[in-house]
């Protein structure tokens, strides 16, 4: 099974590769991604009726149906995800500009659905780097998205080189204080930021519910709608209908760079990895924990909010009722797959966002539900969570050093 | 905090008296606050004069009681000076171990105050408050005490909402395929049972952070009830699935005959009676057996318990199963002992707010119980404020678990006893 274990003076190149590589992080997340589309997979066989049917035949024939459907989803998803080839090319060829633009169309509604999980998931694992788990970024994107819609139609007068960018900033300041106040809590009283935050989401839910039915509501309307945000605050999109990619995409990159720059270039973000990785030590060379945890809180909240404020500004334009479903929980998710540094998050959003984008188009197609989505998120995140259940399955190395995915501050504060 | 764990004794036992003095004393203003508020705020608040009235039967009982009509100035005025009392006598002496139960007389006294006032000129059913409020009581309370079971033992348990969703989808179609109301109430207690294992085995065996493991069931139940919702029970050819039935109402002999209590407390479906069986059982079970006293050690001292003999692991497997199969039980209810079938996301963060009843409750089944009854008046209250004489946003009444449940952890009214190895995984060593 192992040929060269007995012989391991004399490893060759490839050898040694394949042992780092089986040990190091990478293969345990692409072996996770892997399992968990496998199991998906396998979970939409079982739920469909023609396979049973096909098995009643002969079992090779139950086999081979299952195998059809489980790739027909998979076909489905990524050509919702990133645009049929066919169509593309036969677009091309006929040069129309909008039938192009309709054929490529699935790849950028793709980034669009990536925008906000690179910034939610930036926001999660920024507080994962100072130990602290920010349960509540859904609460904070719905409190980005009302200052940043509010920003968006009740200042007027501004030319959109700074409407925009102040609307982005409110929508931040709107996130920055729903963090602020679990992180307040903390240090002040020991209150767990788990418990606090998700109360804090439920707070902006029903805070949301009564501004959208009163004081923000838009008169025009009979159900609870917020006015449209003024022109001068849209985010540009950079192509013509239906593409609706906005400039959100690159202000979101531009989030990674400066996460990635704060937390690892700079002293302050040293500072905050230290209490994220050894709160006792960090006390002891000088480093002040409460307040740290405080900046921390308020720049996760930040963060969620731009994810809010990029919504309203640049899809939706106004606000409407449960805007955000889900992207709290899925941001946690997506930064315990980029293993809390600004790049992996990068990737995982990008992953979960055509994942998802692909789904729509896939429940419409071959009619299996988009909820498939949020079943790959949990078995892969099981499995990156668990890296043992992976190292069982595929029998690969032990790592050479304990892993924690995450350390998290105890829960006692 | 680091002072206090120091072991010099005088300056620990008097830092610990300056903690409680400024903790009494904080409740004391809180007391004294509701006592102005009532008066300035309420009573002056009035038309002279002002009627109240409330009506006694609920909407549909056959045990009639008379409307309850006084006048609303001098009923509050009254509130205001016990309240007062209470405040100074807390101020002054404390009321020492009574001070929760003292706390819950004044929330009641101070929102019967606030009924009073909201109703004054007008008329509200409170009996009909008071019935939906125990029935919304129900999901909350079995949930708190899912947690309790869990938190109890050392493990967090914040995936409460994902076993109740899954049980309900569950028991909803065994009930409908089996046409028999217990069987589909069994298989959701096992269904929760379930992710109960699933969570244990990755928080205890593998000892992924708590929290994660909970988010991860969290998000595959509600991915896979919502899943196979909408490819079966929603369908149209599929319907035979999604007709579970519903538990009956039960009039409790006698007892239901009583005026104004009887319509309240014992016209129900099964779920009120074990909602309340349930909490005395656990009261009894934790702190009056073995079995109990083993499972909270294990929660406070790991370490200690291993030492005398106790299983750790098994213990906290044991606990996290049982809990799960609470929380299994408490979904059930919103399939067959409320809405008849199940619809997608069904339980809608109620798991989320038995987490803030137990921690509101102290961790304690009975405290839980008290907290599920207070969030499901302000639940049954946000229902009806549209009928109440003063504008009041039915979102800001909504907000109070939460915001009380914030207060509560951020001890401004005393100091929660969470379990002192709450979320930490145990290491043999």
């Amino acid at each position: 099974m192992n040929p060269e274990k007995p012989q391991a003076t004399k490893k060759n190149g490839l050898a040694i590769f394949w042992e780092e590589f089986s040990r190091s992080n990478f293969l345990i997340i692409f072996l996770a991604i892997v399992t968990g589309i496998i199991l998906g997979g396998v979970l939409v066989a079982a739920t469909t009726t023609e396979v049973y049917a096909a098995f009643k035949v002969s079992f090779w024939a139950g086999l081979k149906s299952a195998f059809v459907t489980a790739g027909n989803t998979y076909v489905a998803l990524l050509t919702g995800a990133i645009g049929s080839p066919e169509k593309i090319k036969l677009a091309f060829q006929s040069g129309d500009a909008l039938a192009i633009r309709r054929a490529i169309n699935p790849f950028f509604e793709s980034l669009v659905q990536t925008t906000p999980y690179v910034f939610a998931g930036l926001a999660v694992a920024l507080g994962f780097r100072v130990g602290l788990f920010n349960i509540g970024a859904e609460g904070q994107i719905f409190m980005g998205a009302i200052t940043g819609v509010w920003a968006g139609y009740a200042i007027h007068g501004l030319p959109p080189i700074i409407h925009i960018p102040v609307a982005l900033l409110f929508g931040a300041l709107g996130g920055a204080i729903w963090g602020f106040v679990p992180g307040f809590l903390k240090t002040k009283t020991g209150a767990h930021e788990v418990i606090t935050t998700i109360m804090m989401n439920y707070i902006a839910f029903r805070l949301s519910d009564w501004l959208l039915k009163g004081p923000m509501a838009d008169p025009n309307e009979y159900t609870p709608k917020t006015p449209w945000i003024l022109e001068s605050a849209q985010l540009p999109q950079l192509f013509g209908s239906p593409i609706r990619f906005h400039i959100g995409f690159f202000v979101a990159l531009l989030m990674v760079v400066l996460v990635y720059i704060f937390l690892f270039k700079t002293t302050w973000g040293f500072q905050l990895r230290m209490v994220g990785s050894n709160m006792n030590a960090a006390r002891y060379a000088g480093v002040k924990v409460a307040s740290s945890t405080i900046i921390a809180m308020v720049l996760s909240g930040a963060l969620a909010g731009l994810a809010g404020a990029n919504e309203v500004l640049g899809v939706n334009h106004r606000l409407i009722p449960a805007f955000s479903s889900g992207y709290g929980f899925d941001s946690i998710a997506l930064a315990l797959l980029g293993k809390s540094h600004p790049v992996g998050v990068l990737l995982s959003a990008l992953l979960f966002g055509f994942l998802r984008n692909g789904a729509r188009s896939m429940q419409l197609s071959v009619g299996v539900p988009i909820d498939i989505v949020s079943i790959l998120q949990a078995l892969i995140l099981a499995f990156i969570a668990a890296p043992a259940i992976i190292r069982t399955i595929y029998r690969l190395k032990q790592p050479k050093h304990t892993e924690d995915i995450v350390s998290l501050q105890s829960w006692k504060g | 905090m680091t002072t206090l764990s120091k072991p010099a004794a005088t300056p620990v036992s008097k830092g610990i008296r300056n903690l409680e003095r400024r903790r009494r004393i904080i409740m004391g203003v809180i007391f004294l606050a509701a006592s102005l508020f009532t008066y300035f705020d309420f009573s002056l608040n009035l038309k002279p004069g002002a009627i109240t009235r409330f009506i006694m039967t609920p909407g549909g009982s056959s045990t009639i009681s008379p409307d309850w009509v006084f006048p609303a100035s001098p009923y509050l005025n009254v509130i205001a000076a016990v309240l007062g009392l209470l405040g100074a006598f807390q101020i002054v002496r404390g009321f020492g171990k009574r001070t929760y139960g003292i706390l819950a007389l004044v929330a009641v006294l101070f929102i019967f105050g606030f009924l009073t006032w909201a109703t004054a000129g007008g008329q509200t059913n409170l009996a009909g408050l008071l019935r939906v409020m125990v029935v919304r009581a129900v999901p909350l309370t079995l949930g708190a005490l899912s947690g309790i079971l869990c938190e109890r033992s050392g493990v967090v348990n914040i995936g409460i909402e994902c076993m109740m969703l899954t049980a309900a989808f569950v028991s909803t179609v065994f009930a409908s395929l089996s046409h028999n109301l217990w069987i589909g109430m069994l298989s959701g207690v096992l269904a929760g049972g379930f992710m109960g294992v699933i969570h244990a085995i990755l928080s205890i065996k593998y000892k992924i952070n708590q929290i994660i493991s909970g988010t991860v069931i969290n998000i595959f139940a509600t991915g896979i009830t919502s899943y196979l919702s909408s490819k079966f029970l929603q369908k149209v050819n599929y319907q035979f699935l999604n007709e579970p039935g519903l538990f009956p109402q039960i009039q409790v002999p006698g007892l239901s005959k009583i005026p104004f209590i009887g319509p309240i407390l014992f016209h129900h479906n099964i779920y009120v009676f074990a909602m309340i069986f349930f909490v005395l059982l656990l009261t009894f079970l934790l702190y009056k057996t073995r079995w109990g006293l083993r499972l909270r050690s294990v929660g406070e001292h790991p370490k200690a318990a291993d030492t005398l003999g106790i299983n750790v692991f098994r213990t906290r497997y044991m606990a996290v199963i049982l809990g799960g199969m609470m929380a299994g039980f408490a979904g059930t209810y919103f399939s067959l002992g409320s809405s008849g079938r199940f619809d997608e996301v069904m339980t809608a963060g109620r798991g989320f707010i038995g987490l803030a009843a137990m921690i509101f409750g102290n961790w304690n089944p009975v405290g839980a119980m008290g907290a599920g009854l207070l969030f499901g008046f302000f639940d049954s209250l946000s229902v009806k404020a549209s009928l109440l004489q003063v504008p009041l946003p039915s979102e800001f009444l909504g907000m109070v678990p939460y915001l009380a449940t914030i207060i509560v952890l951020a001890g401004v009214v005393g100091h929660g006893q969470m379990p002192a190895a709450d979320g930490e995984p145990y290491e043999k060593e």
